[in-house]
């Protein structure tokens, strides 16, 4: 069957023979794109969060169907070293990854968590951050987010996810 | 495009280069010691203790090493993987020093078996910078004088008249790029090594340069072994038994062949395997796959538990000095810890593309050269036949230094005859990990009339690391008596104490362990150095005096004593306990790196909550101090989730569990608020990094509970409602 969505602001068609396999795995088998990460398959880890509408989604187990008509953003949507997401910024900044695979993840969830909280304090990055990352860099991401929330309110920035 | 410049006629000429590599030494020290008696195994084995198994490999010719692109900037290819250590920075900032070029101009690849830039042994032991220190310093000013003198030849001046300015040589008015240099030359002499640079004149070497691999990170780019994609490409999957010691008996693939998407069964003496068009489909074929495994009985916890304690086994004598403690005089304690998990979050998976005489391997692997032998033994291809491309690694911790999936994946793309991609699922991650092994620790200590620590033993048991290990020459054990890797941080680091003695007992277990980052440095720290506080504190001392006396006077004990007292003085250390926080100490020394940490700890809502960590290291020089601490932070939280959460069980003959969250780690909320890190440098030369700091946090963390709950905790996870 064909599906209608929107990944990274633009229009895409797919055509799935199972309207039930994850969109994780047409995003990083059929469309190619790899920088939403497969960790567990059970929504466990956090490796492959996207935003859909704007929320943090674990797309290793979300069926691609549910996915028809909406407004999906992955790591490669997000910004480019032209352009980078704060987020994306605060990371560099910070120089947050070690191995880094499960980085896209947590940018994807931060982006959802400053969407929903601009300003978050620490709880709110307790409560938001479920993400696993094996390498231990929380300290330094949670840096990140403080900065990532000031890069944001800066005038000449501003997310538009 | 790139000029390759390799294989174009070198002249082979006065090499200055060396293979630099503490295990070549080891083994042939070894052998020769076979015959001799245990103190010289234990002299031995002390060594292991430090010793770098750093890298066998070609340092003999810059040409395997570098490559000029067209833009002139350099590509490095690395024998030496990157997992996340920070090593591609590292090594780039050496190069771009004695090249003379900018950081910039630095590319950093991992080198493809066909480069021939091949490392015999791991990527592993933190051995990674401090072992390529110095021949890569060689090869790059190497590169550099070959150029130069190539380069005048062209420009027709005296090499002495030409200046080097990143990647550009100038004499008088001409100017010729290092990319202009290597178009140029037909035939290459390799050059006198010429005298290496002062570490004063380095430009990036030494500074926090931010990390080579960070913008492919953050945007995303497909650089690990999962995101491997050939066109044509099909995914396999693998059937694997759940229960512990299954042996394989025989197969019903009926109703997976005709199953959608899928494209062929493979069946081989060591195992079945499903090809079809989508992991998916492949995956959903193997699980209708049934299987009949003969398991040889219902193994539990208790039974595992009951086989690793002291007294099992044989044991091995690895360090012995003064006399034995009597039972009736010392204090003693037990410990025990777990079977660890690596659970990093890229599974083990590869991607094959067998063709008539040859074969293409991409995967994540720490063991390159291992991984191509074995497929080349297994496809009956010559190694030469086989290109192995690593990539990055979605981290590594020792899991992948055992590559077997990556016979598979070759194996069934020759019988299918296309690419063939296969990675783990993540219950397959967990119960066909290599563990790290369980281990059982008895501390014997005795504090004479003076308050000093008169007897320190430390008796204890683990399963294998480096025994039966493709790493490990198979006579090694024999030789040296004990597991190299089970014993790191197991002798006792207070030799100035007149009675002190190691002994490992070695016990085999019914499933697979092996390296997992630091080997035994954290179970057996966590032992000897919960057990000296212990006594400390039962001797009302202060816990730095304590251990300060009981330290010799030599290089390493010297160190370790500064980086106890820089700790100390750096945390605040104080045995009070304020707003509800107490501080634990610990130290420890690993392969030549001392590292001691200050933990401060409250108890909230019934549960250890570790806010702040203070880590004092002394790695020698430190080529990138900013990535240095990053391995301290990592080594500090990846410490903790051991020590306070993470556990494998056997539950009715099964490993247990098998999915994050069931098996806990730390997350975001437990890691510490602020980590304050000290570095000293005791050593003109790059140390050991990426372990060290997973010895003392454990027992940091246990000391700092002792003082608030007054009770001594026993087990790894740490667990307030012990008894």
């Amino acid at each position: 069957m064909e599906l209608n969505f929107t990944l990274n602001n633009q229009a895409i068609t797919v055509d799935v023979t199972d309207e039930n396999h994850p969109l994780l795995m047409v995003l990083r088998d059929t469309l190619g794109l790899k920088g939403t990460k497969f960790g567990c398959g059970k929504a466990a880890c956090g490796s492959c969060t996207l935003l859909i509408e704007g929320e943090a989604v674990r797309a290793c187990s979300y069926p691609v169907k549910l996915a028809a008509d909406k407004h999906i953003t992955t790591i490669e949507g997000l910004g480019s070293p032209e352009d980078p997401h704060p987020v994306q910024q605060a990371w560099i900044e910070e120089i947050v990854p070690q191995c880094g695979y499960c980085q896209p993840g947590f940018m994807m969830a931060t982006v959802a968590l400053l969407n929903k909280i601009p300003n978050p304090t620490d709880a709110d990055i307790d409560k938001a951050i479920t993400n696993i990352c094996r390498c231990g860099t929380y300290y330094r991401m949670r840096k990140a987010i403080h900065k990532a929330a000031d890069l944001n309110q800066t005038p000449s920035e501003g997310s538009n996810l | 495009m790139a000029e390759k410049k390799k294989g174009e006629g070198k002249k082979v000429s006065r090499r200055k280069f060396l293979i630099r590599s503490g295990f070549g030494t080891l083994g042939v020290l070894a052998v020769g010691t076979y015959v001799f008696r245990n103190s010289i195994r234990r002299s031995l084995l002390s060594m292991a203790n430090s010793m770098e198994l750093a890298y066998m490999g070609d340092t003999s010719d810059p040409m395997i090493w570098f490559e000029i692109t067209e833009e002139n900037n350099v590509i490095l290819y690395s024998p030496k993987v990157e997992m996340g250590q920070g090593t591609f920075t590292s090594l780039a900032q050496i190069a771009a020093d004695e090249l003379d070029v900018s950081f910039e101009q630095m590319r950093v690849e991992h080198a493809p078996t066909e480069t021939g830039n091949i490392d015999g042994m791991s990527t592993g032991g933190s051995t990674s910078v401090s072992g390529l220190w110095q021949p890569l310093r060689e090869l790059a000013a190497t590169m550099r004088e070959m150029i130069k003198l190539k380069g005048a030849a062209r420009m027709g001046v005296e090499p002495s008249t030409v200046m080097i300015r990143e990647g550009v040589l100038s004499s008088g008015q001409q100017t010729m790029t290092y990319a202009d240099v290597a178009k140029s030359a037909g035939e290459w002499d390799i050059p006198k090594t010429p005298k290496l640079k002062d570490l004063k004149q380095y430009q990036y070497v030494g500074k926090p340069i931010p990390r080579i691999d960070l913008e492919d990170k953050v945007y995303g780019a497909p650089i690990f072994g999962m995101d491997a994609e050939m066109p044509d490409m099909l995914y396999g999957a693998v059937c694997r038994p759940e229960l512990i010691g299954s042996k394989f008996i025989n197969a019903d693939t009926s109703a997976a062949e005709k199953m959608p998407g899928v494209v062929q069964i493979v069946r081989e003496d060591d195992f079945v395997g499903v090809i079809a068009e989508s992991m998916t489909a492949a995956e959903n074929a193997k699980n209708s796959i049934q299987v009949n495994w003969e398991a040889a009985k219902d193994l539990q916890q208790e039974d595992l538990e009951a086989l690793i304690t002291v007294g099992n086994g044989k044991h091995t004598i690895i360090q012995k000095e003064g006399s034995a403690l009597k039972d009736e005089d010392a204090f003693a304690l037990e410990f025990r810890t777990p079977i660890g998990a690596h659970a990093q979050l890229e599974p083990n998976g590869v991607l094959a593309h067998v063709e008539a005489d040859k074969a293409t391997v991409i995967l994540s692997t720490q063991v390159i050269g291992i991984t191509r032998k074995e497929v080349a033994g297994r496809l009956n291809l010559k190694e030469e036949a086989v290109n192995v491309i690593p990539t990055y690694l979605g981290g590594g911790f020792g899991r992948r230094l055992h590559t077997p999936h990556a016979v598979q994946a070759a194996v069934m793309s020759k019988a299918v005859g296309r690419p063939v991609k296969y990675y783990f699922s993540r219950q397959e991650e967990f119960q066909h990990d290599m563990f790290r092994p369980p281990t059982h620790h008895i501390v014997k200590g005795k504090v004479g009339a003076t308050g000093q620590l008169e007897g320190l033993e430390h008796h204890f048991v683990s399963g294998d690391v480096a025994n039966n290990s493709a790493l490990m020459p198979k006579v090694l054990p024999g030789i040296i008596g004990a597991d190299i890797g089970a014993v790191r941080g197991g002798i006792i680091q207070y030799t100035n104490i007149p009675n002190h003695r190691a002994v490992y007992w070695h016990v085999a277990l019914p499933f697979a362990t092996s390296w997992w980052r630091s080997l035994g440095l954290l179970a057996n720290t966590f032992a000897i150095e919960s057990t000296v506080d212990e006594l400390a504190l039962r001797s009302d001392r202060n816990v730095v005096e304590f251990r300060l006396e009981a330290l010799s006077d030599n290089a390493i004990s010297r160190r370790l004593k500064a980086v106890i007292q820089a700790v100390a003085k750096k945390a605040g250390y104080t045995e009070e306990i304020l707003n509800g926080r107490a501080m634990g100490l610990a130290a420890s020394i690993d392969a030549g790196t001392p590292c001691a940490q200050v933990a401060e700890v409250s108890i909230e809502e019934g549960e250890i909550k570790v806010h702040k960590v203070t880590v004092a290291m002394d790695p020698g020089f430190a080529v990138n101090p900013d990535q240095v601490r990053a391995q301290c932070e990592g080594c500090v939280i990846m410490g903790m989730s051991a020590s306070m959460f993470e556990q494998m069980k056997v539950v009715d003959g099964s490993l247990q569990p098998i999915i994050y969250g069931p098996y806990r780690m730390a997350l975001m909320k437990h890691a510490p608020k602020e980590i304050d890190i000290v570095l000293l440098q005791g050593t003109d030369k790059p140390g050991a990094v990426g372990e060290p700091p997973l010895g003392p946090i454990a027992a940091a963390i246990s000391n700092a509970v002792r003082r608030l709950t007054g009770k001594r905790l026993t087990r790894i996870p740490l667990n307030l409602a012990e008894v």
